[in-house]
């Protein structure tokens, strides 16, 4: 027969694995040390006379000129001129991708009858507009703006667009096995499900919109971040055009994580937000 | 209560789903649909939860034509399907929203606590395990007290042990309001365990092979001789429900009192 031995052992408490949060600031410090180390090494260098630096000139001389167009004004001013640009272009880029991009994914018409010449103007390179834009929009801010919304729109269009083809149809019967309306599918189920693809898709359009603030400022104007290269460039001031950069590169990483930082509240419920 | 008539499906692609389904289930029935894959019954189910139309025949709810999703009528898929970006009271709370505040409230954490997951409420989903998460979805459809319960395999996902203790948890949850429960399975245990009657189904095209009453008192002991008889008689069904010709032989109501 058969000896079957029944142990009764005592219940293991399972301690609740703790979950290691890292404060905020420890990934701050982590994320510096290449960029801080590589200026101080830059700066060593210079100072022990090991480059000459008449074409990369060291941190320390950067920041005398950041610091010199902060204190007579001219950076705000710059800053602001170029912001403005962006924010104009990029808010009417993404809003016209966000509703065209919801219209052709939710509406197999709206798909057939708009997607194949948005798919078609897509192919055109952005900066190939320039010149119609300049003698339809005229030279100052309307064509300015105008090129980077174009800019910002695909990939905005396309995220959203894609999101809502690829929402599980699984999820949506859910909707419709409880007996949501249309708006109550669109806002309990579409809205949520589309979010965490839309804002990958504006922090890509906000690059975008960055790198065409600078083609539009580089082709002709008086003042932003992009006239400071020209400026620099036709002055022979290296130290003008990297401390142009530099500020490239902090707005652009701001207004990233503004949008990371909006959004955030939103996505906590997905694995990849919650763990960093 | 739950009334089938004649209910046919055929898909645009030409293909014959079901063929002529009749079936009366009682208030507070639990009815086991079983058969192999392919012999529509989960399409017979989706028929009944207003998700899909009949192409021909009708679903009635105490003499109400079901035609769309139906307040009455609540299901359960195969997979948990919540959503990931409410929490697991949200969850819950997702078909209370006529409810006020507070009562909706209620209502899910007593739903919490029945399936043993107090204080799991302000959790999400992907922290749950997979029974866990079945046990969700579970209430999700019943704190709106349906009259009707459909279940599409809801258990097929899971492992043996957590298949039983969730069995044996559905059915202290259907006693609380004792909903028609009707239940699409290809375990035989599953069958067995929860049913008052097994229907089993033939494929190509799906349509009714056997009735068969399970006689059992519950609490259902799974090693008792009557068990594992009804698992056989259902399991022979079931056998030749594959093997039979497409000939139109209708067991149906056949061996009640077959021991």
């Amino acid at each position: 027969m058969y000896d079957i031995r029944v142990h009764v052992g005592e219940g293991t408490g399972l301690a609740e694995a703790s979950a290691k949060n890292r404060p905020a600031g420890g990934h701050l410090a982590i994320g510096l040390i290449l960029p801080v180390g590589a200026a101080v090494l830059y700066e060593l260098a210079f100072r022990s006379g090991l480059v000459e630096a008449r074409l990369m000139p060291p941190p320390s001389r950067i920041f005398q000129t950041l610091w010199k167009l902060a204190v007579n004004g001219e950076l705000v001013t710059h800053i602001v001129a170029t912001m403005y640009r962006v924010a104009a272009g990029f808010g009417l880029g993404s809003a016209a991708g966000i509703l065209l991009g919801a219209l052709t994914g939710s509406s197999a018409t709206a798909r057939q009858a708009l997607d194949p010449t948005l798919q078609a103007l897509r192919a055109i390179p952005s900066l190939a507009w320039v010149p119609l834009f300049i003698l339809w929009l005229g030279i100052f801010e309307t064509s300015k703006i105008a090129l980077i919304a174009g800019g910002c729109f695909f990939p905005v269009y396309l995220g959203v667009m894609g999101a809502i083809e690829n929402l599980d149809r699984k999820i949506v019967e859910v909707g419709r096995a409880f007996r949501l309306s249309r708006t109550a599918l669109a806002r309990r189920i579409l809205l949520p499900a589309v979010l965490p693809d839309t804002i990958v898709a504006l922090r890509s359009a906000s690059g975008l919109g960055f790198m065409f603030v600078v083609a539009a400022e580089l082709m002709g104007a008086s003042e932003g971040l992009g006239y400071l290269l020209v400026d620099g460039q036709q002055l022979g001031k290296p130290d003008q055009i990297l401390a142009s950069i530099l500020c490239f590169a902090i707005l652009g990483k701001i207004c990233d994580w503004l949008i990371v930082l909006v959004a955030r509240p939103f996505l906590t419920w997905q694995d990849s937000f919650a763990r960093t | 209560m739950l009334t089938l008539e004649a209910l046919c499906k055929t898909y645009p692609n030409g293909t014959e789903a079901l063929q002529r389904v009749t079936l009366d289930l009682q208030a507070g029935e639990i009815v086991a649909l079983v058969g192999g894959s392919g012999c529509g019954k989960t399409t017979l189910l989706r028929l009944v939860s207003g998700l899909e139309h009949p192409s021909m025949g009708t679903v009635g709810v105490d003499g109400e034509k079901i035609s769309a999703p139906h307040p009455a009528v609540g299901i359960i898929f195969q997979e948990p399907r919540l959503l990931p970006w409410l929490s697991v009271a949200e969850n819950i709370g997702f078909g209370l929203d006529h409810l006020p505040k507070g009562e909706r409230a209620a209502r899910v954490d007593e739903a919490l606590l029945k399936v043993g997951l107090a204080g799991y409420g302000p959790r999400w989903p992907r922290e749950l395990s997979g029974g866990q998460a079945q046990r969700v979805a579970i209430v999700r459809a019943l704190v709106t007290r349906p009259k009707v319960l459909l279940m599409d395999e809801p258990f097929s996902a899971l492992d043996a042990l957590t298949r039983a203790s969730l069995q044996d948890h559905l059915l202290a949850l259907w006693e609380a309001h004792r909903p028609t429960l009707l239940l699409v399975t290809h375990d035989v245990e599953e069958a067995a365990a929860l049913a008052d009657r097994a229907v089993v189904m033939q494929p190509r095209p799906g349509r009714v092979f056997a009735d068969i009453a399970v006689p059992l008192q519950r609490p259902r002991d799974r090693l008792s001789a009557d068990f594992v008889e009804v698992k056989r008689v259902i399991l022979a069904a079931l056998d030749g429900s594959l093997s039979a010709p497409a000939a139109d032989v209708k067991t149906q109501g056949a061996p009640s009192g077959w021991w």
